[in-house]
């Protein structure tokens, strides 16, 4: 167990590291920043101040040293485009869009494992194909397509729901919520719907398909002829066993709601991190887009890391590797 | 076989097993009647395809749609299960009638300790406290030969080996005392070297437990040693059945005939009984007149016309115009 974890971090370190290299060396690419941030009228002395001060004078691996040595402590420089440190502009933005993919996570799951087990169990019910019929919506129409649906429905003509930003805000001191008062709800529901049909109707289908799978097995025939009640087949011995795969898509999907948050929040002009970075792609404010990338990068291993535990708590196989199979 | 004043342990009456398709109805499992005595060992054989797992499964309710029972009744110590309700079904299985599959490597839920699998099914079918049920487990994992059962008990099925996998199956299959014991191939996935010890097992316990079984088998080494009875079916239907010696030494179908002289010793006769010439129809094809008579070296004119019966020929039953005594035959060129 302790080996599983040390080998996991141990990879997460060198994942992390050649993640920092990469977002290192987009500040090479990408032009003199200096040019950027200074006046046309800048003296030398002033840009030359201002290289020293961004380090920028510093050999190559002495910079990088410095980088890695700054981003372990959450320093990610100035922004190029507000002069402000990027940190503090993140831990602004951030906890807009955890709670945004929190949300939609939560959704996805708890909606969508029961409507997959619902499908699997009763295949031909009216309720199942109209399941899967409006799952098949939710597949194909891209997600700006629903929230703009969704706005006009909800905001414009019923108005309903606000359309835009955050509200309800509450401020616990490191972090500012907005699931604590039901303004703060009638704003994030709409982008979290948004963001979270696409897995959550992937996730039924997922499913559905290893319930159907599961059910075919072995042993749940076995599990029949031993008289075993249906409850306790159903979401005793199959619900349990489509549960790695769920696990290893919900992973994967948490970071591809991450990477589409960004056009929800585009949508719903929510002011999170995705817009944070859309806004400095435009100007090229390669602070802001590194350190985006690295914390991105920071995510998925953690969610990877959480995955693998999960596998563990979840599959005695993995447990027991070495115990081996005496005859 | 048992005193005959009671009814038998199991009555299968004229079981009809059909799977309706685009084309048509097939009819998998044709006019199958036999009985099993308390106690008894019936070995069921036939070629792949033949209906014999069909059977097994209907009798504990298990058959898989589309395929359903058409006709014909089955009776458990004289009550009659083919028509019970879901429930009343479910509570049969298991508690009367148990069973074991082919594969012990897939019949056993990779997510569950054994000992959990049998407290399962132990406390469902009885009242029996968690404490007292886990005791019964460990108990029954000695008694199939399980070496340390406090401690395996609660180790996960793929830590055991695949003998050891199907001496679980068979602990869970007897674990309520169930009077039938439906075993279909349970040897056949196995390593050579252990299906003797499986079968031996299988045997003494069934015997320790006072179950009956259903063995159905392709190996015919192993009927010649456990089976009281021997059931032969050919394509859905039921060609011979009677008494061990009769059918092993003494074959009056020339089907049996044909599996018998397949098999060159008893003492390692593992091959599968396909040595006939030709193969056996699908259901799509089956002839007019005897099903068999495409590949019998006996056949003659009545055969093509007429399907036999099953009638008594000695201590056998044999559904064979040969031993029709009735009629006249009507030629012959065998
Ligand atoms: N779902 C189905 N649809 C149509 N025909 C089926 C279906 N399931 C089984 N059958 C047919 O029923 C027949 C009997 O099958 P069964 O499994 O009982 O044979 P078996 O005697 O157990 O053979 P084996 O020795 O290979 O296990 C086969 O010919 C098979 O083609
Ligand atoms: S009935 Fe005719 S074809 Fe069928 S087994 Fe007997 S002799 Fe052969
Ligand atoms: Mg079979």
């Amino acid at each position: 167990m302790l080996a599983f974890i040390v080998q996991r971090l141990f990879q997460a370190i060198v994942v992390m590291f050649v993640v920092a290299l990469i977002s290192f060396t987009m500040f090479q690419f990408v032009g003199d920043p200096v040019n950027n941030m200074v006046g046309q009228e800048a003296t030398t002395e002033q840009r030359d101040a201002l290289r020293e001060r961004l380090g920028l004078n510093d050999t190559i691996p002495v910079q990088f040293a410095h980088y890695v040595m700054n981003a372990v402590q959450g320093e990610f420089g100035l922004s190029y485009r507000m002069g402000k440190p990027v940190q503090e502009l993140i831990a602004e933005r951030m906890p807009a869009t955890m709670e945004l993919v929190a949300v939609s996570a939560l959704m996805a799951l708890l909606i969508g494992v029961p409507m997959g087990v619902y499908t699997g169990l009763h295949r031909n019910s009216w309720l199942s194909r109209g399941f899967l019929t409006i799952s098949l919506v939710g597949i194909s129409l891209p997600t700006f397509v629903i929230g703009i649906l969704m706005i006009l429905a909800f905001g414009v003509w019923l108005g309903w729901l606000p359309t835009f930003g955050r509200g309800g805000v509450v401020d616990l001191g490191v972090w500012k919520t907005s699931l604590m008062t039901a303004q703060g709800w009638s704003h994030i529901i709409m982008p979290a719907t948004t963001l979270a049909l696409f897995q959550l109707t992937l996730i039924m289908r997922l499913v559905r398909a290893e319930m159907l799978e599961v059910l075919r097995t072995d042993y749940i025939k076995f599990a029949r002829a031993r008289g075993l009640r249906d409850r306790a087949i159903n979401y005793g011995h199959a619900l349990k066993n489509t549960l790695v795969p769920v696990i290893t898509i919900m992973g994967l999907q948490i970071g591809s709601l991450l990477a589409f948050s960004i056009i929800t929040e585009t949508v719903f002009a929510w002011p999170g991190m995705g817009l944070l970075f859309l806004q400095g792609i435009q100007f090229v404010d390669i602070p802001v887009m590194s350190s985006y990338l690295v914390l991105m990068a920071l995510f998925f291993v953690i969610i990877n890391l959480t995955v693998d535990l999960l596998y563990y708590a979840v599959d005695p196989r993995l447990r027991s590797e070495h115990v081996g199979a005496g005859h | 076989m048992a005193a005959s004043t009671q009814p038998p342990l199991l009555e299968v009456k004229n079981l009809r097993i059909e799977f309706p398709t685009r084309r048509g109805t097939l009819v998998a499992v044709d006019d199958v009647s036999f009985d099993i005595a308390e106690g008894e060992v019936l070995g069921v054989v036939g070629e792949s395809g033949a209906g014999k797992s069909l059977t097994g499964a209907s009798i504990i309710g298990l058959l898989e749609p589309p395929g359903r029972i058409a006709g014909g009744e089955v009776y458990l110590a004289g009550r009659r299960i083919d028509n019970l309700p879901y429930e009343k079904m479910r509570q049969v299985r298991g508690r009367e009638i148990g069973m074991v599959f082919q594969d012990p490597l897939t019949s056993l839920n990779p997510l569950y300790s054994v000992g959990s699998q049998l407290v399962e099914t132990i406390r469902t079918h009885t009242d029996m406290s968690e404490s007292a049920a886990q005791q019964r487990a460990i108990d029954l994992l000695g008694e199939v030969g399980i070496p340390s059962p406090k401690i395996r008990i609660n180790q996960y099925p793929h830590q055991f080996s695949g003998g050891m996998r199907q001496r679980v199956v068979i602990a869970l299959a007897l674990c309520v005392n169930p009077k039938l014991i439906i075993a279909d191939e349970p040897t056949t996935a196995l390593d050579v070297s252990i299906q003797a010890q499986i079968i031996d097992l299988l045997k003494r316990l069934c015997r320790d437990h006072g179950a009956a079984v259903m063995l159905i088998t392709h190996d015919m080494g192993v009927i010649a040693e456990t089976a009281n009875r021997v059931a032969v079916m050919y394509a859905g239907r039921l060609a011979e059945i009677g008494p061990v010696g009769q059918v092993i030494k003494n074959a009056k179908h020339p089907y049996t005939h044909g599996l018998m002289g397949s098999i060159p010793k008893l003492a390692h006769a593992t091959e599968r009984l396909v040595q006939i010439e030709g193969t056996m129809p699908r259901l799509t094809e089956i002839p007019n007149g005897c099903a068999f008579n495409p590949r019998c070296p006996k056949v003659f004119a009545r055969c093509m016309v007429e399907r036999p019966d099953l009638t008594p020929v000695d201590s056998s039953q044999i559904s064979c115009w040969l031993y029709d005594k009735t009629m006249e035959r009507t030629g012959s060129h065998g």
